[in-house]
């Protein structure tokens, strides 16, 4: 009987009774919920007071939040500029806009014809799209004044980041899993010793060594920006997280499909750029966005070498003298920062896991232990 | 070789490509050295510091050298890391077992936790922690606390300690004998009494000394508190954020084993008639384990990477004090960069070892 009215109950229906059973199938998962409720009676009227009802919407100081316990989201209006922007000229923030539509364009464009067109063809295309770019946003040639990087900040800033980083060390993390793997011991043994390395070391100790260390590597008198030495330790410290991802990826692929690829009398270099990388990149995507999202939590930490990315705008607003009144202004602003941060790594891991489930190969080569 | 001719040529062309790399950046640093007039050398360590430092775990004074303030820097470090991987990991392990509940409601709310933590930055929740909530607390002389015994204010969390007095030397000898008593114990197969010595051993000391040994409450004199054990703002925000985000990620991987024990396995052990207790302790633990130890191991030194964060909110970890201050004041940026990136890859081994050893009990 069960059977016939679990069958004529709609899916969701059935769903909803189970989850209401479950909360009360013993005398111990009845107490639980009990608990469970009475924390949410406790803390969720506090926080949507908090969020909305006593917070500070309508204002242009901080004097507008003074006295008012709940979020101050006058603070970011007061800031938006430098929230989206940092310091770039206010005359030249069409730039911005711009270089952001052409990056998408390309990446969407790229991101599309994988099955049209080669992999050497797609990477002309990033690479050009990212020249166009980059002499957006810095100038100096054709009529655009130059920016220098110091001015760039907010978003924008955290945006370049994690584009920069993902688009460079995605290619570089897999020549060096291919080198690692390789059966040349030399190339295998440099590429071990590179990827083993830069993983044992916190992001934050690299990014000192770079800043602190990469002017004294080069001949004296060559000037590098600040930005560029973050990006390169960005780059080098995600291409080992990434070509550990492809190592499992490399393992998982079965001998046969090389063997196969040799007897059709392919060349080594052939049934590696044919057979073995596609099948590498398609069984390692869950863990190349699991690294994906490591980045796009990492760049924050560029706040530490004093540049100005989100956080590091933020933290320069709340430390302001004239925000300093009301410490709403310290809470909101850290969880604007979540709230804008969230999203993005939630849906991106729903995104990777989803492929998992999709690929049942894939698991294992999730890079479990690799995301921090 | 496989690869032939071909490869051997690539294979030099690459080994001297990082060769001539290598002596290109020696080269550049030598150079860049002799302009500005820096000696290379590890005698810097003998000099004295003379700055503070704002947690030391050892004795630390005007005189103490730089090799001190990088022990000083190193302890802070690893009692941070210690911290955060014990009060995540008990964290972790009571969200792993909600988020396995038969309660959907209990589920729910472990999920919640662990896809909230995960996905916000590290170092945002650390600002948050420490600028929002540890700055914001009460002056010391409004300071909460729980039966005058422990306080918490801006300026820390102040708990009782034990003073050992002339029995600090003999205590620690008999705490250290119980440990070695405890691994061999253990490495014996006799793992059900190995935890009596690592107890009776420092309680004996401790009645023989016991007029030795006084309480030390935390007392509000003047402008602070004296006595107990103070633990600094920075610590208390660091520890706290780093439990709370690393205890997401340990609840996945407590998880992942637990749900790694098939069910064949459970239905067995009860069809033997054995309670749900028992099937629990003989074989889901057991077997959860061999899943668990290699990722857990894994993810702690992740922790230890991660607390280097603590330089944003002034934590003195060995980033902050001595890849920052006694790099600056030394202007030896060789030597101290090697040693602190050469401490981070050691430590990173030593957890890797205590891992596969663990590893290969639990296998056992």
């Amino acid at each position: 009987m069960n059977g016939v009215t679990g069958q004529m109950t709609p899916h969701w229906r059935r769903r909803v009774l189970d989850f209401l059973r479950s909360c009360v199938s013993s005398p111990l998962n009845a107490v639980l919920t009990a608990a469970v409720i009475a924390l949410a009676l406790w803390t969720l009227p506090s926080l949507v007071h908090w969020l909305l009802l006593d917070a500070v919407w309508r204002g242009t100081s901080v004097k507008d939040c003074v006295g008012h316990d709940g979020a101050c989201w006058i603070f970011l209006r007061a800031h938006a500029g430098q929230l989206l922007y940092g310091s770039y000229p206010a005359g030249q923030r069409w730039r911005l806009a711009a270089a952001a539509v052409i990056g998408i364009a390309t990446a969407v464009a790229a991101g599309s014809s994988t099955r049209r067109l080669g992999v050497l063809s797609i990477g002309l295309m990033l690479v050009a799209g990212s020249i166009v770019v980059g002499v957006l946003m810095v100038g100096g040639v054709a009529g655009l004044p130059f920016v220098a990087t110091s001015l760039w900040g907010g978003i924008m800033l955290t945006v370049v980041i994690a584009a920069w980083t993902i688009v460079t060390a995605l290619p570089l993390g897999l020549l060096l899993a291919l080198a690692r793997q390789s059966e040349l011991p030399i190339i295998s043994a440099i590429a071990g010793a590179f990827i083993d390395t830069l993983r044992g070391l916190p992001l934050v100790g690299l990014l000192f060594l770079v800043i602190v260390m990469f002017p004294l590597f080069v001949p004296p008198g060559f000037q590098t920006d600040k930005l560029a030495r973050a990006l390169l330790a960005f780059t080098l410290f995600n291409a080992a997280n990434f070509a550990e991802v492809f190592r499992g990826g490399l393992q998982a692929i079965h001998r046969s499909q090389i063997e196969g690829g040799y007897s059709l009398g392919l060349p080594r270099w052939r049934v590696t750029a044919l057979i073995v990388v596609p099948q590498v990149i398609s069984v390692s995507i869950p863990g190349v966005i699991n690294i994906c999202i490591a980045i796009v939590k990492e760049t924050t930490i560029v706040l530490i070498l004093g540049l100005f990315d989100l956080v590091g705008v933020l933290q320069a607003g709340i430390a302001d003298p004239d925000w300093l009144m009301s410490q709403n202004v310290r809470t909101t602003a850290y969880v604007f920062a979540a709230l804008v941060f969230w999203p993005i790594c939630f849906l991106l891991s729903r995104y990777g896991r989803a492929i998992e489930r999709r690929q049942p190969m894939t698991s294992g080569v999730s890079g479990a232990g690799l995301i921090n | 070789m496989r690869g032939g001719g071909f490869g051997l040529v690539l294979q030099l062309v690459v080994l001297l490509g990082v060769v001539v790399l290598v002596v290109g950046i020696a080269h550049n640093v030598a150079a860049n050295l002799a302009r500005l007039g820096i000696k290379t050398g590890f005698w810097f360590l003998s000099r004295p510091a003379g700055f503070d430092v704002s947690q030391t775990l050892i004795p630390y004074g005007d005189d103490s050298t730089y090799f001190t303030v990088f022990v000083v820097a190193l302890l802070n470090t690893l009692l941070v890391s210690l911290l955060s991987i014990t009060v995540g990991t008990l964290l972790g392990f009571v969200l792993a077992l909600s988020r396995s509940s038969s309660n959907g409601l209990v589920a729910a709310t472990g999920s919640l936790y662990v896809e909230t933590f995960r996905n916000i930055p590290l170092l945002i929740q650390l600002l948050f922690w420490y600028f929002a909530v540890v700055q914001a607390l009460p002056a010391p002389g409004a300071s909460f606390h729980i039966a005058n015994l422990i306080f918490l204010n801006d300026r820390g969390l102040f708990i009782p300690s034990i003073q050992f007095g002339r029995s600090l030397g003999p205590m620690f000898g008999a705490f250290a004998a119980g440990v070695v008593l405890f691994a061999f114990m253990v490495a014996k197969g006799k793992r059900r009494w190995a935890v009596l010595p690592l107890i009776a051993l420092p309680l004996a000391v401790g009645v023989f000394y016991r007029a030795d040994i006084a309480w030390s409450i935390p007392q509000f004199k003047g402008f602070n508190f004296h006595g107990g054990i103070a633990m600094l703002p920075e610590l208390l925000a660091l520890t706290i954020g780093l439990s709370i985000y690393s205890a997401a990620f340990i609840a996945e991987i407590i998880r992942g084993g637990i749900q790694a024990v098939s069910r064949g396995q459970t239905d067995a052990a009860m069809s033997l008639g054995l309670t749900r207790w028992q099937t629990s302790r003989l074989i889901v633990i057991p077997l959860a384990l061999r899943v668990i130890v290699p990722p857990l191991g894994a993810y702690y030194v992740v922790v230890l990477k991660n607390s280097s964060l603590g330089t944003a909110i002034a934590y003195p970890d060995l980033i902050l004090v001595f890849a920052g201050t006694v790099l600056n004041q030394t202007a030896q940026p060789i030597e101290v960069m090697t040693m602190t990136l050469l401490t981070y890859l050691a430590l990173g081994y030593v957890f890797s070892f205590a891992t596969s050893v663990v590893n290969r009990q639990v296998r056992q």
